[in-house]
């Protein structure tokens, strides 16, 4: 772990005596910031917001909290450089539209599903429940639709004249910039190439949230919580989806594209992008742990022999947990309601989503770089 | 004297040709307002006044709709202006830029598609927070999944016809992963596995994922034409009809969902 730290070039070392209170926050900020404290401490947040929901989201505790925040988020601006510049790099505008409407949504829905939740225990209507209030379209809805046209317009117009589009030097296929970034929307499957090989992160992962999302409707055959908001009657439901599109998806995201700089390094939102760093990367393999470090021998030369400790992980892990899963109460009952496909479905898809945080945690407890290595045939997990 | 002349225009056989209503004041006018008018004629006459509060919907499906056709007129208007070859993508963008009457036209194609993009996420959520994916609209949720990738496609393939350093080297990152492709890329695990008869192997630089994506082993003029043909035309043709199929499906699965 120390090494993990030292990372975020010590800035209090640095000019020892003007160090201000100021500094020490940024540095601290630094420090924390790195995926290993702060991936577990988002996930924590969404744990704590659901499960809170009730009370977070009255209005006269999230609207100061959120005035809070924006204060916080925008007040930086003018006391960091290489925070501003992050932030007001044209192609990151719409990363900071995202977190906040991400966060206002948020909170819209919870909030709704707070109230429906308490009504429904109390025997009161849902918020939707007004079937019999039919309205006709014109003019309730038409002119709802024309008022959000005319507000959507104006605001892309205004932020059309305020901030130019970038362009930047003309394509050179000699010379790439460092780093390369993919396009924002596909910074969380850039993020993944620290864990995963192009073949995971680039395709295999992909798509499986496409398919996974397709498959969605069909596997989850809870009848309650069908077109009203709550989050009582599908706890697992909107808790496994929320984590991967919350953490998995828009925080990979603002990672991405905030705090990773030159060779894919990680800094802090505060901390200079220096291109000269160069983090030592002493990633080993499952089989270097085993035949190295637990059998104290050498790798075999036979590629299958050598695999054999990830290649049992891995089955292990695709095969055998989601059937032991089922052992699990929880996931028992799941296994009975749902049947045989739609459960297995479900829960290989699970385990799937679930790797990506385990091989993270790998990563930062143990520097573990590929559960099956084997670039013979390009095939590292 | 004003009442007196748009009487008369009311009364006019050209106005009456265009609108068979009268001023939609009443039950019925209003009724007819929608229901003769091919646009409105998306929408069912009446709706369950739940279904349509802001709070419910976040009214993002129709911004996504609404971003769509901005993008689709601003784009036109951009293509008026641009050529898709090396030697001109690059000087055409910047004299665009000198043009005043368009010196905006190509912020609101850029950022109305990031905000397509947000504003498609948050539907999903949407709908996903309302358990509106559930039957009977399953498979128009599974429509939305695919109007999801399409637009991220629609955005990743515009994003290189600026043919600055931002756009070679993004869609450089996208293609290593198309070249990672298990089976159907160069550098994918199996690809060894597929094999004619004497040898002869069938995923090659010149056929595997990535060529298929670039028309070259790396981002060139034949990439920059593809992915033009691919934003200006295949890909809206798609998105465009399963938006069609995708309003098509709301209706017939019940309109907006509420509570059962
Ligand atoms: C180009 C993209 C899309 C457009 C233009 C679009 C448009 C719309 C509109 C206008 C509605 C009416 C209600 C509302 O605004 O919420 C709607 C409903 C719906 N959309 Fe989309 N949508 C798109 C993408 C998606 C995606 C990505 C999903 C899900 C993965 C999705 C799933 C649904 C479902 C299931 C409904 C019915 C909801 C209900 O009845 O409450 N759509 N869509």
């Amino acid at each position: 772990m120390h090494t993990l730290i030292s990372n975020t070039m010590p800035l209090l070392a640095a000019g020892a005596e003007q160090v201000t209170a100021l500094d020490k926050f940024k540095d601290f900020v630094n420090r924390w910031s790195v995926p290993q404290f702060s991936l577990p401490l988002f996930l924590l947040l969404m744990i704590g917001a659901f499960f809170g929901y009730r009370k977070w989201t009255k209005p006269i505790i999230f609207w100061p909290m959120m005035i809070v925040f924006t204060v916080v988020y925008f007040g930086f601006i003018p006391l960091d450089d290489s925070y501003a510049s992050i932030l007001q790099k044209p192609d990151n505008v719409p990363i900071s539209m995202m977190i906040f409407l991400t966060l206002f949504f948020l909170w819209l829905g919870l909030r709704q599903a707070a109230i429906n939740d308490h009504n429904m225990e109390i025997g009161k209507p849902l918020i939707e429940e007004d079937r019999e209030d039919k309205v006709l379209c014109w003019p309730d809805l038409v002119y709802t639709e024309l008022l959000a046209m005319v507000l959507c317009t104006v605001v892309l117009i205004l932020w059309s004249v305020l901030l130019k589009a970038p362009l930047e030097s003309p394509a050179n296929p000699a010379g790439p910039p460092n780093p390369s970034k993919a396009p924002w929307y596909f910074l969380g499957l850039q993020e993944l190439l620290v864990y995963f090989d192009p073949w995971m992160a680039g395709v295999v992962l992909p798509g499986l949230i496409i398919l996974g999302l397709a498959a969605m409707p069909y596997i989850d055959t809870n009848p309650k919580g069908n077109g009203y908001y709550t989050f009582k009657e599908r706890k697992f439901a909107i808790l496994t989806w929320m984590f991967g599109y919350l953490i998995l998806w828009c925080v990979l995201i603002v990672f991405g594209t905030f705090l990773r700089g030159p060779n894919w390094n990680f800094f802090g939102p505060f901390q200079v992008w220096d291109s000269h760093r160069v983090d030592p990367l002493t990633n080993i393999n499952i089989s270097d742990i085993w035949y190295v470090v637990i059998l104290d021998g050498k790798l075999p030369e036979s590629m299958l022999v050598r695999e054999w400790p990830g290649m049992v992980l891995a089955a292990f892990w695709f095969f055998a947990l989601p059937y032991l899963m089922t052992k699990i109460r929880f996931f028992g009952r799941l296994r009975y309601q749902m049947g045989f496909a739609r459960y297995y479905l479900m829960a290989v898809l699970f385990v799937v989503m679930m790797l990506v945080p385990v091989k993270m945690v790998g990563r930062w407890t143990m520097n573990l770089k590929y559960i099956i290595a084997m670039p013979e045939i390009n095939f590292n997990l | 004297m004003l009442q007196g002349v748009i009487n008369s225009i009311r009364e006019s056989q050209v106005w009456s040709s265009i609108f068979r209503h009268g001023v939609p004041r009443d039950r019925r006018t209003r009724v007819m307002a929608v229901m003769s008018n091919l646009f409105l004629h998306l929408h069912p006459v009446a709706v369950r006044k739940s279904g349509i509060r802001l709070s419910f919907t976040w009214c993002m499906g129709g911004l996504t709709f609404f971003l769509f056709i901005a993008e689709t007129i601003s784009g036109v208007l951009l293509m008026f202006y641009y050529r898709p070859v090396v030697e001109y993508a690059y000087s055409d963008i910047i004299q665009m830029r000198a043009a005043l009457t368009l010196g905006v036209m190509r912020e609101i194609h850029r950022w109305g598609a990031h905000a397509m993009i947000i504003a498609v996420w948050l539907h999903m959520m949407r709908v996903f927070l309302t358990g509106s994916y559930k039957p009977p609209r399953e498979f128009n949720w599974v429509v939305g999944v695919i109007l999801l990738v399409l637009t991220m496609l629609l955005s990743f393939t515009g994003y290189l016809l600026p043919w600055d350093q931002l756009a070679i080297w993004a869609i450089t990152v996208g293609s290593k992963m198309a070249e990672a492709t298990p089976f159907a890329g160069m550098n994918g695990p199996g690809r060894e596995l597929l094999q004619l008869p004497g040898g002869i192997p069938i995923v090659t630089p010149y056929s595997d994922a990535k060529f298929l994506l670039l028309a070259g082993d790396s981002v060139g003029e034949a990439a920059l034409l593809r992915f033009y043909v691919l934003h200006c035309i295949a890909i809206p043709l798609a998105a465009a009809t399963l938006i069609a199929v995708h309003f098509w499906r709301i209706r017939k699965d019940g309109g907006i969902s509420g509570p059962m």
